[in-house]
């Protein structure tokens, strides 16, 4: 993208087309013969991770939106269709839900390694400035795709994040009404935001090649952050930095990979698996992680609109950096003092994020002024300060220099510390979840957790029948159908005994041709009916709490993990909060009330329900279900078995899930391993 | 982009009886969207609302303007916090009022804001008493 090129194809059709236009030149001179200095490391791998993403998410993103209903009666349903009933439905969605999070990881390792080695520094300042935008743009993309599946926290984080332009003097309130297209959050800001969230991405990638056009004008900065000045200094784009970028990708989608295949929950919130209901608030409003800094200096200043200045301004604040710090050496490495301040600032923003995911109390909101100080005065008082009273280090006088004096340092680590790191910052949202006075559910050992864990069939096939016994006559079971029972990887019954089962059930349909509703009985392709017509009867039946619907309560349902067990989560794979809620919850009824808990009329003890109230008698006692197959007939190990079912019914293809990782795993290493010795080699003569 | 018209015509004024409300009760109704808390206040409440010191809110406003006259006992507010658009909760708080659990607003029984990072009250829809036991909202 700089200059004209000088390239002539050999095959004539092609110089037929290079006459007409002259594409393939610019390829080639843009991504082919293009000079990279010779010394950049493996952050700079990230630009080549981006691009790849923002691939991946347009393309998964596309097939999803095929099968997407954007309207407020049917996005959550459709969402849930499309992992149960789409052909690698769960896949897609997890790719592209882990997917944004992930792009946004390497976002900030992008941003930060611009940071670190100055290179927002003349003459990159439009470069950097159009990243900002990026970011902008991705942060506006983010935000509305998540509100997309129109679960609780989509709802209530729509309406806290457009409540923001109501800070606006004058013409707030009528912004909002204008992002609404209604009096409150509802279908017509479902519709638009899914509009633009399908825009936006390709304004994005409008933007990056601007991006990319300016980066190839002005040249890729390097660690040493002196500019290549003869051949020696620069290697050919490809071979070297094609393979090496190739090899990030490889290692980034290992990384990519263990939240798709193993923790699709871990970075989400347990409430987006609830409707979105506008008449209850979550007790506690989280956005995603990668907002959770911005939201923390919202949330500290105790102003509205000076707050929501704040929270935009720490953003906008990045576009005017390259003025900010005027220090003529680029790259930390030569700056001592810069170099420590960057880790402090890595180490508040950090720190923000952590603070963003808890509760607005206390000592959290002074902490969280504290830091939102700390940030501002980064970027106003310590960079312009440094760029006058530091001494840096001589910087060497040619890359080759720098080369032959660092003389081979192994970037192995660097994969390890991002994990450890992504982890540390991703997992905090985990914590969001506060543990609200009650006890922590003891952990359990079921058949399904760890990556090779499979659903135990005997359980399941227990289980329902606990379900059908007992949870049924208050609780819907909606996203499960009859034919689901005889799918692979479910309790394992055959087409016939699930058609059997169904057959069991009287199920309303009609109108027929006398235009009456009739009963006929179930078939397979029905979904279990529920015991209430809606949600008022049910609500009206139960003393005023609405049974909730079990399809997927054991994802819907969490506790708080706390620091420092999310991060150890991470590792070991631990993702059955949900399932431990529920089985604490079934055996948590206790006649004696302990002293100073006082419970209202009408509802129960319930050592684990938060708040210990819970309006649900105690459902399960010794002997009520009669098992076949000799198991106890207890309630901890009914318990267990209807657990075992709702983990199941809230996520029927999870054995297919574990399984194609484990292939995946296996693959992305071998690859990976492949990369990087072709790496090794292309680069064995640039050293 | 601003509300069609099918979006306007459902946001027509809505009629709500008081009956069943008993005192220290109150009840969420949706007009526009909007979650309306209609609370029967308690002299308790009432008294409380217009002891303050006007003048030393944030949002100065009068328990008076904030209801009917001849129906003290009623106050109407849009349940919709002022900070970013939470739904408080009722009979919580410090002040007699709501209390917000996303940042920690905190309204009293006139449903003005108290504590916390909202700016202003609960704003009060527009309604009149059609009768003594019903109000149109509207
Ligand atoms: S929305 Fe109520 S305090 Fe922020």
């Amino acid at each position: 993208m700089s200059g004209p090129s000088d390239y002539q194809p050999s095959n004539p059709a092609l110089q037929w087309i290079e006459r007409r236009l002259p594409i393939i030149g610019l390829v080639h001179s843009s991504f082919v013969v293009y000079p990279t200095p010779r010394n950049l490391n493996y952050w700079w791998t990230f630009g080549a991770i981006l691009s790849f993403m923002l691939g991946m998410q347009i393309l998964t993103g596309v097939v999803l939106a095929m099968h997407y209903t954007p309207h407020a009666d049917l996005a959550f349903k459709s969402v849930e269709l499309i992992v149960r009933d789409v052909n690698y439905g769960w896949l897609l969605r997890n790719m592209h839900a882990c997917g944004a999070s992930m792009f946004f990881f390497a976002v900030y390792v992008h941003m930060l390694r611009g940071l670190y080695y100055g290179s927002y520094k003349e003459p990159r300042e439009v470069l950097w400035i159009l990243g900002v935008i990026i970011y902008l743009l991705m942060m506006a993309t983010g935000f509305m795709g998540y509100v997309l599946p129109w679960g609780q926290m989509s709802f209530w984080g729509a309406t806290v994040i457009t409540n923001l332009f109501s800070a606006i003097p004058y013409v707030g309130e009528s912004i909002v009404t204008l992002l609404w297209g209604g009096y409150s959050v509802g279908n017509p800001t479902l519709n638009r935001f899914f509009s633009l969230h399908y825009l936006l991405p390709f304004l994005i990638a409008g933007v990056v090649v601007l991006h990319v056009w300016a980066l190839h004008v002005a040249g890729q900065n390097n660690p040493d952050g002196v500019e290549p000045k003869t051949e020696k200094d620069t290697v050919p784009f490809t071979p070297h930095a094609t393979i090496k970028d190739g090899f990030g990708v490889a290692c980034f989608l290992l990384l990519y990979a263990w939240f798709i295949f193993y923790m699709p929950n871990y970075l989400g919130d347990a409430d987006n698996y609830i409707p979105a209901n506008p008449g209850v608030t979550p007790p506690h409003i989280v956005p995603e992680w990668y907002y959770l800094p911005f939201y923390a200096i919202l949330r500290s200043i105790p102003n509205k609109l000076a707050g929501v200045i704040g929270m935009f301004s720490a953003i906008i604040i990045l576009c005017f950096l390259p003025w900010l710090d005027a220090a003529k050496t680029r790259s930390s490495k030569y700056r001592p003092l810069a170099k420590q301040f960057f880790w402090i600032f890595v180490a508040v923003c950090i720190l923000l994020g952590y603070l963003g995911a808890q509760p607005p109390e206390g000592i959290y909101v002074i902490a969280g002024r504290v830091l939102t100080v700390c940030y501002f005065a980064y970027f106003l008082i310590v960079l312009p300060l440094l760029s006058r009273i530091e001494t840096p280090r001589p910087v060497p006088n040619s890359i080759s220099e720098a080369i032959l004096a660092k003389g081979g340092k192994a970037v192995a680590s660097v994969a390890i510390a991002l994990v450890a790191a992504g982890a540390l910052f991703l997992g905090s949202l985990q914590d969001a979840r506060a543990s609200e006075g009650s006890d922590r559910p003891p952990g359990n050992k079921w058949s399904f957790s760890g990556p090779f864990g499979k659903y135990d069939r005997g359980a399941l096939q227990r289980g329902l029948k606990v379900y059908k016994e007992v949870c049924s006559s208050c609780h819907g079971l909606s996203y499960i159908a009859f034919r689901n029972l005889a799918e692979a990887g479910g309790p394992g019954y055959s087409v016939a005994q699930a058609a059997a089962f169904a057959s069991d059930y009287k199920v309303k349909d009609g109108p027929n041709d006398a235009g009456d509703m009739f009963e006929r009985p179930g078939r397979p392709a029905d979904y279990f009916p529920s015991p209430f017509p809606n949600e008022q009867a049910a609500r009206a039946a139960n003393g005023g709490a609405a049974p909730p619907d079990l399809s997927l309560i054991t994802k819907a349902r969490s506790y708080g993990r706390g620091f420092p067990w999310f991060i150890f989560d991470f590792f070991t794979q631990y993702q059955e909060q949900g399932p431990d809620y529920v089985a604490a919850v079934l055996q948590g009824f206790e006649d004696k009330v302990p002293e100073g808990v006082t419970i209202p009329e009408g509802s129960y003890f319930n050592k684990y329900f938060p708040g210990h109230a819970i309006k649900m008698p105690k459902p399960l006692s010794d002997g009520q279900v009669t098992y076949d197959d000799g198991s106890p007939t207890t309630v901890a190990q009914y318990s267990k078995d209807v657990t075992t079912f709702l983990m199941w019914t809230a996520e029927p293809h999870m054995e297919a899930r574990k399984r194609l990782g484990f292939q995946v795993f296996v693959f992305l290493i071998i690859f990976a391993g492949l990369m990087y010795f072709t790496k090794k080699k292309v680069w064995s003569d640039s050293h | 982009m601003n509300p069609d018209a099918s979006t306007i015509a459902a946001g027509a004024p809505i009629e709500v009886d008081l009956t069943p409300v008993a005192e220290g009760q109150d009840i969420k109704v949706f007009w526009r969207g909007k979650p309306i808390y209609i609370s029967h206040r308690t002299k308790k409440q009432i008294d409380e609302a217009r002891a303050v010191n006007v003048a030393s809110l944030p949002d100065p406003q009068s328990d008076e303007a904030r209801v009917k006259p001849g129906h003290e006992q009623w106050l109407v507010v849009i349940g919709i916090c002022t900070h970013l658009g939470c739904i408080p909760i009722a009979h919580e708080g410090n002040y007699d009022g709501f209390f917000c659990p996303c940042h920690g607003s905190q309204y009293d029984s006139s449903g003005r804001i108290r504590q916390g990072p909202a700016p202003a009250n609960l704003p009060v829809p527009p309604y009149q008493f059609v009768s003594d036991t019903k109000i149109q909202i509207g």
